[in-house]
C-alpha cells in the first residue's frame, strides 16, 4: 500500500512526527495510520488532524509514503526506517532519516539540519539544499554516520559528515566549514567550492573538493600530485588533484584532495613535492 | 490523612519482620500503631512485598559538577526523553536526568532517600538549588573537606578541636549532612598539577599525608558526634593495584573505632578494589578486600556496581578523571572550583566485550556477595560513574539469583569471565537481606532514624513490590524480580501515595535533610576573622555571600546534633 500525505494547513509551529516511517505504516489500516500520534508544538496530535492521509493500494511489499507539499517544520521523517521509501515532494525538517537502517529517502526540495544524522544504512537523495549538521551525530555524540548515502544535489551547510565512520556523502554542490570533522572513515565529494577548515580532525577517510577552497589547514601535509580521483564504484574524476593527509594534530592519516586548476593559491606547496 | 496497608509481606530488617504478612498503619506521615479502619484509605498489598522506602547512600544527583556533566553531555539526554504529564514536568535523562525526572525515577522505583555525596563548599548554594528542584525524595548533601585548606592547615598543626569548630562551621554554612574526602590530599596535588601516589605520600606545600587528614576528621568526625562516619573515596582510586591503598585506608582509622561501630566508610569500594600491576595484568581483589572487611567491625562500604552501558563518569578526582580521558580518549571537563577542589567529567561506555570492564563488573558483585555482613556493604552504582540508578532493580536479580549472574556471565569477555570469582559463589540474597543493602542497612549507616524501618514513629516512606515471595522464587524468576523493583506497584512518601504502578500520580516535595551541629561554645567569631582574612585573599566570593542560609532550601529538615566541643 502507498501512502500520499498532504499537509492540511501551513504549519507555524514544529511538528515531530517520528511516525512517518514505511515500517510503521507498512499493514496498518488507513484509519490506524490517521490515528498515529504526533506533537505539533507542545500538544499531542493525530496525524490526520494535520495531513490528509491517502492510500493507494499497489502490489509493492514495501510501502511509498509520498508527502506533498512543504513540510519543512516536520521533524524526525523516517526516523530509524530500515525499508521502503520515502518521497517528499517539497521542504524538509530537521532529522530527516535519522539512525536510518535501510530504504530511500528523496526531496525535492531543501532539508534542514542533521539529514541523515547516525546513519546506518539506506539512501538519502535531496534536489535542494541540505542545512548544517549532514550526516553528522548530535551535538556532542561521537557517533558518526556508520554507513549509507547521502546525495545532495544543491549546497550544504556546516560539519557536514562530521565523526563518519563509513558510508558516503556527496554533495554536487558548495560545502560550508569544517566538512568532514573529525572524520575516522569513508567518503564526502564536494563537486563545488568548499569552504575552509575541510578534514580539521580527521584521523581517517577521504574529502575530495572539486572546487575552490579558501585555505587548507596548516596541520595538514602534502603527499602528492593526483591525476584522477575515485570517488565510487563506477564515478571517477578526472582532474589533476593535490594531496594532503593529516589531520597530523591527531595523528591523523586522512586524505585530503583538493583540485589544482580552480586553486591556483595552493601551488606554493608544489615546492615540497 | 490515614493510610491502612493490608496483608503484605513485610521485609523490615532493623525491627527484625522477615516476610511476616501483616498490616501497616500510616498516619500524618508517620508509621503508627493503629488507625480508624472506617477513615483510613485502604492499599490492599496482598501477595506483594513491602519495604521501607529505598535509600541510596551514595549518588551524584545534583550541584556544579552534575550540571557541568548536563552541558557537557546533549546526546545523552537526546535519546531519553520524558514528555510532561498532569502532574509531572518534562525532563531528560539518561545517565544525568534532570533534577525532576532524578526525583520521579527514584520514586518509581521505591527509593525515597537520596544522599549527594559531593558538594565543593562554594557551590553549596547552587546544588541546594537542585536539590531543592528535585521532587519527592528527601535528600542530603556531603561537603567536600578532606582538601580545605584551613583543615589541612589545622591538621598539620595538630589542632584537632579547632578543626572540629571549623568543620562544624561549615557543615552549618553549607548545610551539609557528613564529611566528605576524595582521594586525600590529591586534590590539592591536582591543583599543581600532581597527584599523591599512597596514604603516606605528602601533600605539596602542606606539609601533610593523606593518613593524617584520614585520621583527623575520623576524630573531628567524632569530636561532633555526626550522624554518618566520614565517607572516603580512597587515593589511587581507579587503578590497578590499589586494593591496597583501600585496604590501607581502613587500617589506618582501626584504632579510633570504638564499641564496634563504623568509623569510616569506604565509598563506590569496586573502583579500588583493583589488583595487578597494570591494565593487562589487571584482575579482581574483591577477595583481599571481603577478608579484611568480614575481620572488621569498623568499615561499611557501598558497591558502586559497573552496568554495562553508556553513562558519564563524574567525581571530585580530578586526576583520576584526567588519567581516564587519556586512557579512553573521550572528552573530558576539568571543572576546577577555585581553591577548594576539583572535578572531572568523561563519558564513558562500559562493554561487555572488554575485559577490564567485565572485571570490574564482576568485581562489584563478588564484593557484595564475599562480604557476608549485609549491613557492611550497600548497593550503590556511584551513580553515574557505574551505571545510571535506574539500572538498581538488574543489580537486586544479581544478587538475588546465581541464574541472573550466569546469564550475563554467559556474554561478557571471556578471559574475565575465566578469571572471575562468581561462578564459585552460590550466595544468594533473600528479601529481607535486599531490603538490608537497599535499606535498613543504608539508614543504619547514615544514622538516620526515622528512616529505613517500618516501626511506630518512623517517617511512613514504603515501598511495594508487586511480587510473592510465597509462591515465586526470586532465584529462578530473576526477571520477575526486576519488573517488580523496576515499577514499584505503589511508593508511598510523607504517608502520600506518590507512585502506583510504576506511575507518578502526585508530585510533593522533598525535604533537604542537614545536621545541625550544636557546640558547647559558640565559635562563630573565632571562625569568621580567620576565614574572612582568607576570603579577601583568595576567594571570588565574598564571605558573607558564602554560607547558605536556611530559607534558602525549599524544605528545611534540620537534624540537632550536640558535639564534644
Amino acid at each position: 500500500m502507498n501512502v500520499n500525505l498532504y499537509p492540511l494547513k501551513e504549519f507555524k509551529l514544529p511538528i515531530v512526527a517520528e511516525c512517518i516511517n514505511p515500517d510503521i505504516f507498512q499493514e496498518k489500516s488507513l484509519k490506524e495510520i490517521e490515528a498515529l500520534k504526533v506533537w505539533e508544538g507542545n500538544k499531542q496530535k493525530r496525524l490526520g488532524e494535520l495531513f490528509k492521509v491517502e492510500a493507494v493500494e499497489t502490489s509493492f511489499e514495501a510501502p511509498v509514503i509520498t508527502i506533498h507539499g512543504n513540510a519543512s517544520r516536520v521533524r524526525r521523517i523516517g526516523v530509524g526506517m530500515k525499508s521502503g521509501e520515502i518521497i517528499i515532494k517539497g521542504d524538509a525538517g530537521m532529522h530527516l532519516g535519522e539512525e536510518m537502517r535501510g530504504g530511500k529517502i528523496t526531496v525535492y526540495g531543501n532539508v534542514l539540519g542533521w539529514a541523515g544524522s547516525m546513519m546506518k544504512g539506506g539512501t538519502i537523495e535531496i534536489y535542494g539544499n541540505a542545512g548544517d549538521y549532514l550526516g553528522a551525530p548530535y551535538r556532542g555524540s561521537t557517533e558518526g554516520m556508520k554507513d549509507g548515502k547521502i546525495i545532495v544535489h544543491g549546497n550544504v551547510g556546516r560539519e557536514a559528515g562530521a565523526h563518519m565512520r563509513k558510508g558516503i556523502i556527496k554533495i554536487y554542490g558548495s560545502a560550508g566549514q569544517f566538512a568532514g570533522f573529525r572524520m575516522k572513515g569513508g567518503t564526502i565529494y564536494v563537486q563545488k567550492d568548499c569552504e575552509s577548515r575541510a578534514g580539521a580532525c580527521m584521523v581517517d577517510g577521504t574529502i575530495v573538493v572539486g572546487g575552490h577552497i579558501e585555505s587548507v589547514m596548516p596541520t595538514f601535509t602534502i603527499e602528492g600530485l593526483r591525476k584522477r580521483v575515485k570517488i565510487e564504484e563506477g564515478e571517477i574524476v578526472e582532474a589533476p588533484f593535490y594531496l594532503f593527509i593529516g589531520d597530523l594534530t591527531e595523528n591523523g592519516h586522512g586524505r585530503l584532495f583538493i583540485a589544482k586548476e580552480p586553486n591556483p593559491h595552493l601551488s606554493h606547496y608544489e615546492k615540497f613535492l | 490523612m490515614e493510610l491502612l496497608i493490608r496483608n503484605g509481606f513485610v521485609y523490615d530488617p532493623i525491627n527484625g519482620v522477615n516476610g511476616e504478612k501483616m498490616d501497616i498503619a500510616v498516619k500524618d506521615g508517620k508509621i503508627v500503631e493503629k488507625v480508624n479502619e472506617r477513615r483510613a484509605k485502604k492499599i490492599d498489598a496482598t501477595g506483594m512485598t513491602i519495604m521501607p522506602g529505598g535509600i541510596d547512600i551514595h549518588s551524584h544527583i545534583a550541584g556544579g559538577k552534575v550540571n557541568a556533566g548536563r552541558l557537557l553531555r546533549p546526546e545523552d539526554h537526546f535519546k531519553d526523553v520524558e514528555p510532561k504529564t498532569a502532574v509531572t514536568r518534562s525532563g531528560v535523562g539518561y545517565s544525568i536526568p534532570s533534577t525532576f525526572t532524578t526525583g520521579y525515577r527514584y520514586a518509581r522505583m521505591g527509593w525515597t532517600t537520596v544522599m549527594d555525596p559531593a558538594m565543593p563548599p562554594l557551590e553549596a548554594k547552587h546544588t541546594h538549588e537542585e536539590l531543592s528542584d528535585t521532587p519527592i525524595i528527601d535528600k542530603a548533601s556531603y561537603p567536600l573537606l578532606g582538601d580545605w585548606w584551613f583543615v589541612l592547615e589545622y591538621l598539620r598543626d595538630g589542632k584537632i578541636e579547632e578543626c572540629a569548630r571549623h568543620v562544624a562551621w561549615m557543615i552549618k554554612a553549607t548545610k551539609g549532612y557528613a564529611i566528605k574526602l576524595v582521594n586525600p590530599g590529591g586534590l590539592e596535588a591536582w591543583g599543581f598539577g600532581r597527584n599523591v601516589e599512597s596514604i603516606d605520600d605528602p601533600v605539596p606545600y602542606f606539609g601533610i599525608t593523606p593518613r593524617e587528614i584520614i585520621r583527623g576528621l575520623c576524630k573531628v568526625n567524632k569530636l561532633l558526634n555526626l550522624p554518618h562516619t566520614i565517607h572516603v573515596h580512597t587515593n589511587n582510586l581507579g587503578k590497578p593495584g590499589n586494593y591496597v591503598t583501600a585496604i590501607e585506608t581502613m587500617r589506618c582509622v582501626e584504632d579510633l573505632a570504638e564499641d564496634g561501630k563504623p568509623a569510616i566508610h569506604i565509598t563506590h569500594c569496586q573502583f579500588c578494589a583493583f589488583k595487578g600491576d597494570d591494565w593487562r595484568t589487571f584482575e579482581s581483589g574483591a577477595e583481599e578486600i571481603a577478608n579484611y572487611v568480614n575481620a572488621h567491625s569498623h568499615v561499611t562500604m557501598d558497591m558502586g556496581q559497573v552496568i554495562f552501558t553508556d553513562t558519564t563518569t563524574m567525581t571530585a578526582d580530578g586526576p583520576f578523571q584526567y588519567t581516564l580521558h587519556m586512557l579512553s580518549g573521550n572528552k573530558w571537563t576539568n571543572h576546577d572550583v577555585e581553591t577548594e577542589t576539583s572535578a572531572g567529567i568523561v563519558p564513558f561506555h562500559y562493554r561487555r566485550k572488554s575485559y577490564v570492564h567485565a572485571t570490574q563488573w564482576s568485581i562489584g558483585l563478588e564484593l557484595a556477595l564475599l562480604i557476608k555482613d549485609p549491613w557492611k556493604i550497600l548497593m550503590t552504582t556511584d551513580h553515574p560513574n557505574g551505571g545510571p540508578f535506574i539500572a538498581y532493580p538488574r543489580i537486586v536479580a544479581w544478587l538475588m539469583s546465581r541464574k541472573a549472574r550466569e546469564a550475563t556471565l554467559k556474554r561478557i569477555n571471556p578471559k574475565a569471565r575465566s578469571r572471575s570469582l562468581l561462578p564459585s559463589i552460590d550466595r544468594e540474597l533473600d528479601f529481607y537481606e535486599i531490603a538490608i543493602v537497599t535499606r535498613a542497612g543504608q539508614a543504619k549507616a547514615l544514622g538516620l532514624k526515622n528512616k529505613g524501618h517500618l516501626g511506630v514513629g518512623a517517617d511512613a516512606d514504603i515501598a511495594i513490590y508487586n511480587f510473592n515471595p510465597e509462591t515465586m522464587d526470586p532465584s529462578k524468576k530473576y526477571k520477575a524480580v526486576r519488573r517488580a523493583f523496576k515499577r514499584a506497584a505503589y511508593t508511598i512518601k510523607s504517608g502520600h501515595v506518590v507512585v502506583k504502578d510504576g506511575e507518578v500520580l502526585k508530585h510533593i516535595d522533598g525535604a533537604t535533610m542537614w545536621v545541625d551541629v550544636q557546640l558547647r561554645e559558640p565559635c562563630e567569631i573565632e571562625v569568621n576573622e580567620n576565614m574572612k582574612r582568607r576570603f579577601k585573599e583568595y576567594w571570588t566570593v565574598e564571605f558573607e555571600n558564602y554560607p547558605v542560609s536556611e530559607d534558602y532550601l525549599a524544605v528545611s529538615h534540620p537534624i540537632p546534633v550536640k558535639a564534644d566541643v
